[in-house]
C-alpha cells in the first residue's frame, strides 16, 4: 500500500498499467513491482518446481520471484524482473508458470508430492526405460517446471551493438562509484559511468542516510549533474555491466528508457563492449535472506528491499510489518518503518545482546521459525528462549547480512576471499587486470567507507594512467560498524527455502552433502541451487555456508562455485543484434546484379557473392528448361556470363615470375608476355589448393585469377607465403577483384559478337587460345583473355567496374541478336562438367594433383608449395580415387552428387566402398546425366560398369565409367 | 558506355545529426613501395603530390590529393593520377573502381559509426588525418577522418548497398534516440 512521503517519486503522474489482464494505476518513478505492492499485490508468481505461491523478495537485478512476461505480440519478453521493469504507460504484465491462473494453480500439486521431489529426484526416478526421457519425461517435466515464454513469433524490434572507449570505467553510481567517477573526471581523464538502475546513487535512494549533510539522493543527484554536464563523462543508467573480459573490454547491457524505445528507428536494449584502460567495480552488496520454515511466502522481503519500498516508492509492503535480521540493519529497517508511520509488529534481533531503544516489542536472541499464509503472509512463529510465540503481521523484512557483488571480479577466474569479520566473501585484488574494486562491493559497507574507497580507487587508477590526481573532499557521512553475528539457517523441520527461483532448500542441500556431493560444484549440480535466470544472487552463499555444515567443513574451504559472465541476463536479440534480416551477412552484388535481376534471374549465393542461377525466358516453367537453353545456346551460338565473382590478383615486381613459379606447379617465369596459363596451386601439405589462370601482362606484371571460394584463402596464402617463406623475393600484389567487371563471351559466333564492339577487331592469328592484351570499347580501356571454361571459342572481356553494368546490357543485347544471350550459373555448371573441367567439388580439399590427373603439371625443373608432400608413396598409389566420368546406362537415369560408388553386384556397404561422385549434370548435348568422381585405380577403369547408391535419397543407378571430358576431347572447338 | 558510381542514384542522406553521402575521390591507385624503396617513394611522393608517405594509421595531403595508409606495405593514393616515377619505386595499381566511398559526417557521426565500427574514435584518440583498416559491421573497411566530426568510410564496390544499409539503420538507431 501507498504510504505518506515524498520518496522519489511523482504522485501526481499517475501511470495506468495492466497485470494478468487486470487494470491498476501507479505513478512516475515506479517499477512495475513497486506498482503492484503500491495494490496491495503481493502474489506474483509461482516458484519453478513446486509453483509455491510467491512475491516481492528485493528490489534489484537479483530478484528471484518477481518474474513476468512483458508486452505481448511478437515481442512479448519472459522472465522480466518486476523490480527492474519501469512503469510505462500501458505497461502490459502477466505472470509465468501458473495455470489456469495465478490465484488458481493446479500444478501447485507438485507443492503437496514435495517429499518425493527433493534434489536428485528426476536423476532417480526418470533414468528408466531410457527411451521414455525424450519422448516422455523431458517434454512433461518441461512442460510443468519453467519459466514465461518467447512468443515464437519473428520480432521487429530493433535492437542494437555499440563499442565505447574510456579511461576509466565505473561500475555502479552508489556512493562508492559517484565518487570515483567524480574524481577521474575532475582529473580530466574520459569516464563512463554505468548503473542498472534508472537514477544514479545506488542504496542512497533507497536510504534515509546524509550525506554532506543532505539526503543521500539529494547528493548523489547533485554530483550526477556535476558529471553529466562534464564533456569527459558519459553517464550510462539503465546499463547492467554484465562482465568482464580479455583487455580491459567490458560487457553492457543498456535497457533504452521506455519512452526512448517506443521512437521509431530507436533500439530496445544495446549491447555495450566497453574497452576501458582501468575499472573501478563500485557494484555494492546483496543482501541475504535467512532459511526457515515457509520463508518464502509472498510478504517476506529482505530488509533493504522493505527500507527501499518505503523511502524510495512510498510503499509498505503490508498494514504490520516484523523485522527479523542478525545485524543492525535489522533495527534501521524498523527505525525507517516507525519513521513512515508504519506499525512494526515485532523486530527480531538473532544476536542475545542486543538492544533497540525503538518503541517496538522487541526479541533479542530470538529467531523467526516458521511462516503462514498460502498467498500471503498472515503471521509468523518466533522461537525465544521462553518457546515459540505466534505473531501476526502482514509482512517481514529479513537481513542475513551482504554478500559484496564481486562477481566481476570472477569472471577471469578469480576465487574470492573469505572474511569473517563480515561474514562475507571479498574481492581479491587484481582478479581482473586494470580492475579494482571500491565501496561495499569490497566489504567496506559505510557510506563514510564507500566514498572514501571511490575516491581511493579512482585516485589509484589515475596515478597508473598519469593523470594528476585532484584534490577532492570526501563528504561527511555515517561511518558506523558493522555487527554480524552469522545466521545462515534457523534449524527446525519442514522445508526453508535458499534458492527461490529453482526451488532448492537446506534439506536438499544436506540430502546432496549425505549422497557424497561434497564438493559445492557437485552440490550445486544435483540440486540445481543457482542455476536459474537470477544464478542464486540471493541464495549462492547460504548454500554453501549449510554446505560446509553439513560436511564440517569451514566456509573457505567449501569455497564458492564459478562466477560467470553475463552478471544477468542479456537477451540473445541483444548479443545478436544486427544480424537480423539483411544484416546476417553483407551482400556481394556484382555491377550486373540489376540487369540480372531485371531479367528474373533467381540468384545463388556463392560466399558473399549473389551469382544468377539462370535466365528464364517466358514459358519456362522449370530451371531445367532455362539451363538446357542456355547451354545449347553456348555450344550453338554465344552466351555471356559475369565471372567478375572470381578472384582477381595483380602481382608486379622484379621477383613476379619466380614468386609465381613458386606457388605454382607449373613454370609462370617462362610465361610470355600476352599469354595466359592455367596453373594449379598445392597446400604445403601437397592437396590441391586452388585453381586458375594467369596472365602475363607485362615483363614484371602478372594477373592472377583464382576461383570464387578460394579467392581470400588464395590471398591469405601468397601473404604467408612471401612473408613468412620467401620474404627475399621482391614482389608486390593487391587484390583487383572489385576494380574489374569480367564478362565471359563464350560459343562460336563469341569473336564475331566481339568484333562489333571492340574498336580494333580481332582475328585468329593475333588472338589464339590462351592469348590476352588490351582492347578498348568506345576508347575505354579493357583486357581481353581468350580463355574458356566451357570448351567452346570464348574469351573474357574486363572493363573498369563502373562500366560494367553498360556492358554486361550491350554483351547481351548484341548476343541476343545474334541467337545468344545471357547464362547463369547452372549452365556454366553442365558446360563444365561437359568438359570435364573441375572446381572445388573435385579439388575439396582431400584431392590431389594425381587424384585429378594433373600430377604431370607438378614441375620437375624447379621446387614449389606442396611439391615434397605431394610426393609422398600413399598420395601417388594407383589405388587412390581418381577422377572419372560416369554416365548412367541401366534403367536408372538419375545420377546424384554425393552418392558413392560400389563394383557391380557388391553389396552397397562402407568396406565395398569405391568411391564418390562429386558433380551431376543433366547435359543437353547427350541427352542424358554425366557425372565426375573420384574412383578407386579410375583412369584405367574406363569403360567398366559401377552402380552408385545413395542412401539417403535411396537412389541405385548402374554407371559406365569414362573420361571426364565428353565435350571435344582434343580441343578442337576451344582453339579454332 | 555509361559510367555508375558503386551507389549510384543515392541521394545523401541526412537523419539527426548526421550525413552520409557518396564521395568521388576520383582516381584511385594502390601503391606498394618495392624492397628498400619506402624513402625514395616517400620523396617522389613529395615531389609529384607534394605529401610524404603516410604512416602506419596515418593519411597525408589534403582534399583532392591524399595519401592513405592502406595496409601493411601499401598506401592508396586518391585524387591524381599517379605520376611515372612513382612506378620506379613501387608497384602501381589502378583502383579507382574497386571501392565504395562514402562520407559520414555531423555531430552523430562518431555515434553512427560506433554502433558498426570497434576502434577508438574519441577525438583526442583518431584526429584529423588519422585512418583505419578495420571492420564495419561485418566488411572490412578504411576508415579515415577527415575533419572534427567527419570520416571517409570505404568498402569493397560490390558491398556498396550493404555499407549503406548498415550505416543507415545506424543513423536511425542514433537518432531516435537523440534527445528532443
Amino acid at each position: 500500500m501507498r504510504i505518506a512521503g515524498e520518496g522519489l517519486i511523482n504522485r501526481r503522474r499517475r501511470i495506468p498499467f495492466t497485470f494478468d489482464g487486470r487494470a491498476y494505476e501507479g505513478v512516475e518513478g515506479d517499477t512495475l513491482a513497486s506498482a503492484l505492492l503500491a495494490n496491495d499485490i503481493r502474489l506474483i508468481g509461482r516458484s519453478f518446481k513446486y509453483h509455491r505461491p510467491r512475491g516481492v523478495l528485493t528490489a534489484g537485478s537479483e530478484e528471484p520471484n518477481a518474474l513476468v512476461t512483458a508486452g505481448e505480440g511478437e515481442g512479448q519478453e519472459p522472465n522480466q524482473r518486476a523490480t527492474m521493469l519501469e512503469l510505462s504507460d500501458g505497461l502490459i504484465a502477466r505472470s509465468q508458470n501458473r495455470w489456469p491462473t495465478l490465484d488458481l494453480d493446479l500444478l501447485a500439486l507438485n507443492d503437496l508430492a514435495a517429499p518425493f521431489l527433493g534434489a536428485g529426484f528426476y536423476y532417480k526416478t526418470f533414468m528408466w526405460p531410457p527411451a521414455f526421457w525424450e519422448r516422455l519425461y523431458e517434454p512433461m517435466i518441461r512442460r510443468a517446471a519453467g519459466l514465461g515464454a518467447l512468443s515464437g513469433r519473428a520480432n521487429a524490434d530493433r535492437y542494437e551493438k555499440a563499442w565505447a572507449h574510456c579511461d576509466l570505467l565505473v561500475i555502479g553510481a552508489g556512493p562508492a562509484g559517484l565518487m570515483a567517477a567524480l574524481t577521474a573526471a575532475r582529473a580530466g581523464a574520459d569516464v563512463i559511468l554505468a548503473d542498472e538502475d534508472t537514477r544514479p546513487g545506488g542504496r542512497l535512494n533507497a536510504e534515509t542516510i546524509e550525506v554532506d549533510g543532505v539526503p543521500g539522493h539529494v547528493w548523489a543527484a547533485e554530483v550526477a549533474r556535476e558529471l553529466e554536464a562534464m564533456e569527459n563523462v558519459r553517464l550510462m543508467t539503465r546499463t547492467t555491466v554484465t562482465g568482464a573480459y580479455d583487455q580491459g573490454t567490458f560487457g553492457a547491457l543498456e535497457r533504452l528508457s521506455p519512452g526512448t524505445a517506443a521512437k521509431p528507428g530507436a533500439p530496445r536494449e544495446c549491447f555495450w563492449r566497453i574497452v576501458a584502460r582501468r575499472a573501478v567495480l563500485a557494484a555494492g552488496a546483496l543482501e541475504r535472506p535467512i532459511a526457515f520454515r515457509n520463508n518464502d511466502r509472498p510478504g517476506i522481503m529482505t530488509a533493504g528491499a522493505v527500507r527501499a519500498y518505503v523511502n524510495r516508492w512510498c510503499v509498505s509492503p503490508g498494514h504490520s510489518v516484523a523485522v527479523f535480521g542478525n545485524n543492525d540493519d535489522a533495527h534501521r529497517t524498523a527505525a525507517d518503518l516507525l519513521d513512515a508511520g508504519v506499525h512494526i509488529s515485532a523486530l527480531i534481533d538473532a544476536r542475545h545482546d542486543a538492544t533497540t531503544a525503538l518503541d517496538v516489542p522487541f526479541y533479542s536472541g530470538a529467531q523467526v521459525c516458521d511462516a503462514t499464509g498460502r498467498r500471503g503472509l498472515e503471521a509468523i512463529s518466533v522461537a525465544t528462549a521462553s518457546g515459540i510465540e505466534r505473531i501476526q503481521t502482514e509482512a517481514l523484512a529479513v537481513s542475513g547480512g551482504w554478500n559484496p557483488t564481486l562477481h566481476l571480479t570472477c569472471h577471469m577466474n578469480g576465487r574470492p576471499e573469505w572474511r569473517s569479520d563480515i561474514a562475507a566473501f571479498v574481492p581479491r585484488e587484481e582478479a581482473v587486470p586494470g580492475l579494482a574494486a571500491a565501496g561495499a562491493c569490497r566489504g567496506d559497507f559505510s557510506t563514510r567507507a564507500c566514498l572514501e574507497g571511490g575516491a581511493r580507487a579512482a585516485g589509484a587508477a589515475l596515478e597508473a594512467l598519469s593523470f594528476k590526481v585532484p584534490q577532492v573532499d570526501i563528504p561527511g557521512a555515517e561511518d558506523s560498524a558493522y555487527d554480524i553475528s552469522p545466521l545462515w539457517a534457523v534449524p527446525g523441520k519442514g522445508r526453508a527455502w535458499l534458492d527461490f527461483q529453482n526451488d532448492v532448500t537446506v534439506k536438499d542441500v544436506k540430502q546432496a552433502a549425505t549422497e557424497n556431493f561434497r564438493s559445492v560444484e557437485h552440490m550445486k549440480r544435483y540440486t540445481t541451487q543457482g542455476m536459474a535466470t537470477d544464478q542464486g544472487k540471493n541464495s549462492n552463499i547460504v548454500a554453501l555456508a549449510v554446505l560446509a555444515d553439513a560436511t564440517g567443513r569451514g566456509i573457505p574451504e567449501t569455497g564458492t562455485t564459478t562466477y560467470r559472465p553475463p552478471y544477468s541476463p542479456v537477451s540473445i536479440a541483444a548479443l545478436g543484434a544486427g544480424g537480423q534480416g539483411k544484416g546476417f551477412a553483407p551482400e556481394r552484388l556484382t555491377t550486373s546484379h540489376a540487369a540480372s535481376v531485371e531479367r528474373g534471374a533467381p540468384m545463388i549465393e556463392a560466399g558473399l557473392w549473389y551469382r544468377p542461377s539462370y535466365f528464364p525466358k517466358p514459358g519456362e516453367t522449370h530451371w531445367r528448361q532455362s539451363c538446357d537453353r542456355e547451354v545449347c545456346m553456348v555450344r550453338e551460338s554465344v552466351g555471356i556470363a559475369d565471372v567478375s565473382t572470381l578472384g582477381k590478383i595483380d602481382i608486379q615486381g622484379p621477383d613476379a615470375g619466380a614468386f609465381l613459379d613458386f606457388v605454382y606447379t607449373n613454370m609462370f617465369s617462362t610465361l610470355k608476355v600476352g599469354r595466359v596459363r592455367y596453373g594449379l596451386m598445392l597446400r604445403e601439405d601437397g592437396y590441391v589448393m586452388d585453381d586458375g589462370t594467369s596472365a602475363r601482362l607485362g615483363e614484371h606484371h602478372y594477373l592472377m585469377t583464382t576461383t570464387t571460394a578460394a579467392a581470400g584463402q588464395v590471398m591469405r596464402h601468397l601473404e604467408f607465403v612471401h612473408q613468412c617463406l620467401r620474404p627475399e623475393l621482391d614482389v608486390r600484389f593487391v587484390s583487383v577483384t572489385e576494380q574489374w567487371a569480367q564478362f565471359a563471351v563464350a560459343g562460336p559466333k563469341s569473336r564475331e559478337l566481339l568484333n562489333g564492339i571492340l574498336d580494333a577487331s580481332i582475328d585468329a592469328e593475333g588472338w589464339p587460345f590462351m592469348s590476352c592484351g588490351a582492347v578498348a570499347i568506345n576508347g575505354i580501356g579493357a583486357r581481353l583473355f581468350r580463355i574458356s571454361f566451357s570448351g567452346e571459342h570464348g574469351y573474357e572481356i574486363a572493363v573498369p567496374a563502373r562500366y560494367g553494368d553498360a556492358l554486361f546490357r550491350e554483351l547481351v543485347a548484341r548476343a541476343e541478336a545474334l541467337g545468344g544471350g545471357p547464362y547463369g550459373m547452372e549452365a556454366l555448371n553442365v558446360l563444365r562438367v561437359e568438359k570435364g573441367f573441375i572446381t572445388h567439388a573435385e579439388i575439396h580439399g582431400r584431392t590431389t594433383a594425381f587424384d585429378i590427373g594433373m600430377d604431370r603439371m607438378i614441375s620437375a625443373r624447379k621446387d614449389c608449395i606442396g611439391k615434397a608432400a605431394a610426393a609422398r608413396p600413399g598420395l601417388v598409389e594407383e589405388t587412390r580415387e581418381q577422377l572419372v566420368g560416369l554416365k548412367p546406362v541401366g534403367a536408372v537415369k538419375l545420377l546424384v552428387a554425393g552418392a558413392h560408388l560400389f563394383a557391380e553386384g557388391a553389396a552397397p556397404v562402407r568396406e565395398n566402398d569405391q568411391g564418390y561422385i562429386t558433380s551431376v549434370a543433366f547435359s543437353p548435348s547427350f541427352g542424358h546425366y554425366l557425372g565426375l568422381g573420384f574412383l578407386s585405380n579410375g583412369r584405367a577403369r574406363h569403360g567398366e560398369r559401377v552402380v552408385m547408391v545413395d542412401h539417403l535419397k535411396g537412389v541405385k543407378t548402374l554407371c559406365e565409367v569414362q573420361d571426364p571430358v565428353q565435350v571435344d576431347r582434343e580441343g578442337g572447338r576451344t582453339r579454332d | 558506355m555509361m559510367a555508375k558510381t558503386p551507389l549510384e542514384g543515392m541521394e545523401p542522406l541526412s537523419l539527426g545529426k548526421a550525413t552520409l553521402s557518396e564521395l568521388d575521390l576520383g582516381r584511385l591507385t594502390s601503391i606498394a613501395p618495392y624492397r628498400g624503396q619506402e624513402a625514395a617513394l616517400s620523396d617522389a611522393l613529395k615531389e609529384a603530390h607534394g605529401m610524404l608517405a603516410p604512416a602506419p594509421n596515418r593519411a597525408t595531403g589534403k582534399e583532392g590529393a591524399r595519401a592513405i595508409w592502406f595496409g601493411q606495405g601499401l598506401i592508396l593514393l586518391a585524387g591524381p593520377a599517379p605520376d611515372e616515377t612513382l612506378a620506379r619505386h613501387a608497384a602501381l595499381t589502378d583502383q579507382s573502381d574497386a571501392w565504395a566511398v562514402v562520407r559520414l559526417e555531423g555531430d552523430a557521426a562518431a555515434d553512427v559509426l560506433a554502433r558498426l565500427v570497434p576502434i577508438d574514435l574519441r577525438p583526442y584518440v583518431f584526429k584529423r588525418g588519422h585512418t583505419a583498416r578495420t571492420e564495419l559491421q561485418h566488411m572490412m573497411a578504411s576508415v579515415t577522418k577527415l575533419g572534427e566530426t567527419t570520416f571517409q568510410i570505404m568498402v569493397f564496390r560490390a558491398f556498396a548497398r550493404t555499407l549503406h544499409h548498415d550505416l543507415q539503420g545506424a543513423m536511425e538507431r542514433v537518432a531516435a534516440r537523440a534527445r528532443p
